[in-house]
């Protein structure tokens, strides 16, 4: 199997307020289609790996590789192509465009890559949004949606661009368990019929459990 | 990279979003272009029609005889004395005629010149109006009526009667309009001349003349050369002055020098003669500029102010866009393009209304003594003061959007995700 993600010997440092070494070497690997779920303490520095691995946080010592390609100090413009093309990022917090409707908000990644016919892109934005049950959103300004709904409209942003690896920052973490339940289906069948690769960031241990493999972190550092 | 019709829909959503302070942006624009044109067309069209009474009828050069004292003393050609330290008292000037000496060949000379328009003599002297018992003193100035009136617009400044009428009348007379007032003459009247030198001249009054400037119109008169010759006793090859217009005033102070060399004469060109003229034509230059800057630079906060406060509201959707792979670049022609629309659409309006006003300013009446051929309020509208104003709208809109979106481009998405 290929590996899509590749984290070598990945330190960082906040250097304020005071020096705090909050990676220490992190070494992991994720493979195409693997489902993998980070767990850990609060503030033992998940979200930070995150950041780093989703490549918006440039400021760290050690190797990046994406789809084998050494993507660690690569120009802040090759980054955002690769954000773009290659890697989607659904945050904790459901973050969409509050002025612009759920389809946009789906469409705006692709209409950014560029790479298809608006037609194509608009199409290929329903598909998602009908993937996860709220295709009849489409119209709908994206503040005028519930939480629930907008965090699924994330993901669908998420999947627009048909990405190597979807990361996920507590992604149903102000979600109800029903509404959990349901993102969690939705990433194992991308997982499994897509060949996507998900990496996880939960606090919710049946979440967890469920998936192919758990990264477990303490104070900066994968113990298993 | 950047993909146009993404930034530009993005942008366009924002400001229609925030549409009341993106119209309080554009108007500050407006009202700085706007101001920008009236002012301009309007204080250039005033300087146009100033210009144009003074070069219309001022001579490019002015040649005549000054009376000056001797530059060099009889003492200093005195050899026993040289060396010495020589005090005079009281220099008079030495006695001279007016009279331009062989002034008809200098003409013919002139107009030989292919700078020169053409030179026109003249004679000026001093006489009294004589009407019953009223005496009054006056200069006679005498002409060649057409040509004066072809090359320095003299008629417009004849109010009654024609410079063709001077012409074509032998010992006829065209008085300043202040004169027939004082002495109450119509066209048609006779009124006695009498030259310094003593005697009794009776000419015919075929017009009246009215350059604008009371003092003037109440002592000057002009006839034909010939009359003024014959009232004086003199030969007619007696000249006190030519004036010369040239094809291009440019030429007007190095021609002057050359004459003045040649033939030892005074000649005043156009330059030296008018410069307070200039200096009040810079001046409304620079009031014009300075308010219209002061505007744009209002306007230019006003926008700066509006795009950091969108920026400020923007923050979430500038780490998500970020986020999901718009560069740097892309966020600034985001912002960057925002401040452009006010600048555009603002900038338009601004034309328009400057537009407008100065029609409307056009359509005023506006009638005074001084230019009879005026009527309404001067406009000078040049597209190209349109030009400058939009690319002033748009170099400032351009500048007052530079900072804040720069701020834009530089944010940091994890700082921003963070602090949610
Ligand atoms: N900008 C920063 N400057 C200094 N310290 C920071 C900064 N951001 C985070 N930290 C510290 O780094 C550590 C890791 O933070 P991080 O957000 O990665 O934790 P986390 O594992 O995601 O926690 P949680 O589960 O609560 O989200 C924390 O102790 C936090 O206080
Ligand atoms: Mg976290």
């Amino acid at each position: 199997m290929s590996i899509v993600l590749e984290a070598k010997h990945i330190d960082k440092y906040f250097r304020k307020p005071v020096l705090f070494h909050v990676l220490k070497d992190i070494n992991f690997q994720i493979k195409k289609g693997e489902f993998a779920s980070i767990m850990g303490k609060s503030g033992c520095g998940k979200s930070t790996l995150l950041y780093i691995l989703s490549t918006m946080d440039t400021n760290y010592d050690g190797e990046l590789f994406l789809n084998n390609e050494l993507i660690t100090n690569y120009h802040r413009d090759k980054l955002s192509y690769i954000r773009n093309k290659h890697i989607g990022f659904v945050f904790q917090f459901h973050y969409l465009l509050s002025e612009f409707s759920v389809l946009e908000n789906v469409m705006l990644p692709a209409k950014k890559l560029a790479e298809k016919s608006l037609q194509e892109i608009e199409h290929d934005a329903i598909e998602k949004l009908k993937i996860l049950n709220i295709g009849h959103l489409a119209k709908k300004r994206a503040s005028r949606i519930s939480g629930g709904e907008k965090q699924r409209v994330a993901i669908a942003r998420a999947l627009i661009n048909n990405p190597s690896i979807i990361m996920g920052d507590e992604p149903t973490g102000n979600l109800d368990s029903h509404n959990a339940e349901n993102v969690f289906n939705i990433f194992e069948r991308l997982s499994n019929d897509h060949g996507l690769s998900l990496l996880i960031v939960t606090h919710d241990k049946d979440f967890a459990k469920k998936t192919d493999r758990i990264i477990q972190m303490e104070d900066g550092k994968i113990i298993t | 990279m950047a993909n146009w019709s993404v930034i530009l829909n993005i942008a366009k959503t924002h400001l229609l979003t925030k549409i009341k302070q993106t119209s309080t942006a554009a108007l500050g624009v407006t009202f700085g272009i706007g101001a920008y044109i009236t002012l301009v067309c309007f204080m250039t069209g005033l300087n146009g029609m100033l210009d144009d009474l003074i070069l219309n009828q001022t001579p490019h050069i002015h040649v005549y005889n000054e009376i000056e004292p001797s530059k060099k003393q009889p003492i200093s050609l005195y050899d026993n004395v040289e060396g010495s330290f020589n005090v005079v008292h009281s220099i008079k000037p030495k006695l001279s005629q007016k009279k331009i000496h062989n002034a008809l060949p200098i003409i013919k000379y002139l107009e030989e010149n292919p700078n020169v328009r053409g030179a026109l003599p003249q004679i000026k002297t001093q006489i009294f109006y004589i009407a019953g018992s009223i005496e009054l003193g006056g200069n006679l100035t005498g002409i060649n009526a057409v040509d004066e009136a072809r090359l320095f617009n003299m008629g417009d400044y004849i109010v009654e009667g024609s410079a063709e009428d001077l012409q074509n009348t032998d010992n006829g007379i065209l008085l300043g309009i202040g004169i027939a007032e004082k002495m109450s003459l119509k066209v048609g009247d006779r009124v006695q001349l009498s030259p310094i030198n003593g005697g009794i001249f009776p000419l015919k009054i075929v017009g009246f003349y009215q350059s604008g400037i009371a003092d003037l119109d109440a002592i000057q008169s002009f006839t034909n050369i010939k009359t003024v010759q014959r009232i004086l006793g003199k030969a007619n090859n007696y000249i006190t002055d030519i004036n010369v217009k040239l094809y291009d005033i440019e030429q007007a102070i190095p021609m002057s020098k050359k004459i003045e060399q040649q033939f030892n004469l005074t000649a005043m060109d156009i330059k030296t003669a008018n410069a307070q003229f200039e200096t009040g034509t810079t001046i409304r230059n620079l009031i014009t500029y300075a308010v219209s800057i002061t505007l744009l630079i209002v306007a230019g906060f006003g926008i700066y102010n509006i795009l950091n406060m969108l920026i400020y509201e923007k923050m979430n959707d500038i780490a998500i866009l970020k986020a999901t792979g718009f560069s740097g670049k892309d966020v600034q022609l985001i912002f960057m393009s925002q401040a452009m629309i006010i600048g555009f659409v603002g900038g338009v309006l601004g034309l328009l209304i400057g537009y407008g006003l100065v029609r409307l300013i056009d359509t005023i009446p506006f009638q005074t003594e001084a230019l009879p051929t005026v009527e309404t309020y001067p406009i000078n509208m040049n597209p190209l003061f349109f030009i400058i104003g939009f690319s002033f709208a748009m170099v400032s809109t351009f500048l007052a959007g530079y900072l804040p979106s720069k701020k834009a481009k530089k944010i940091d998405p994890v700082e921003i995700i963070r602090g949610q």
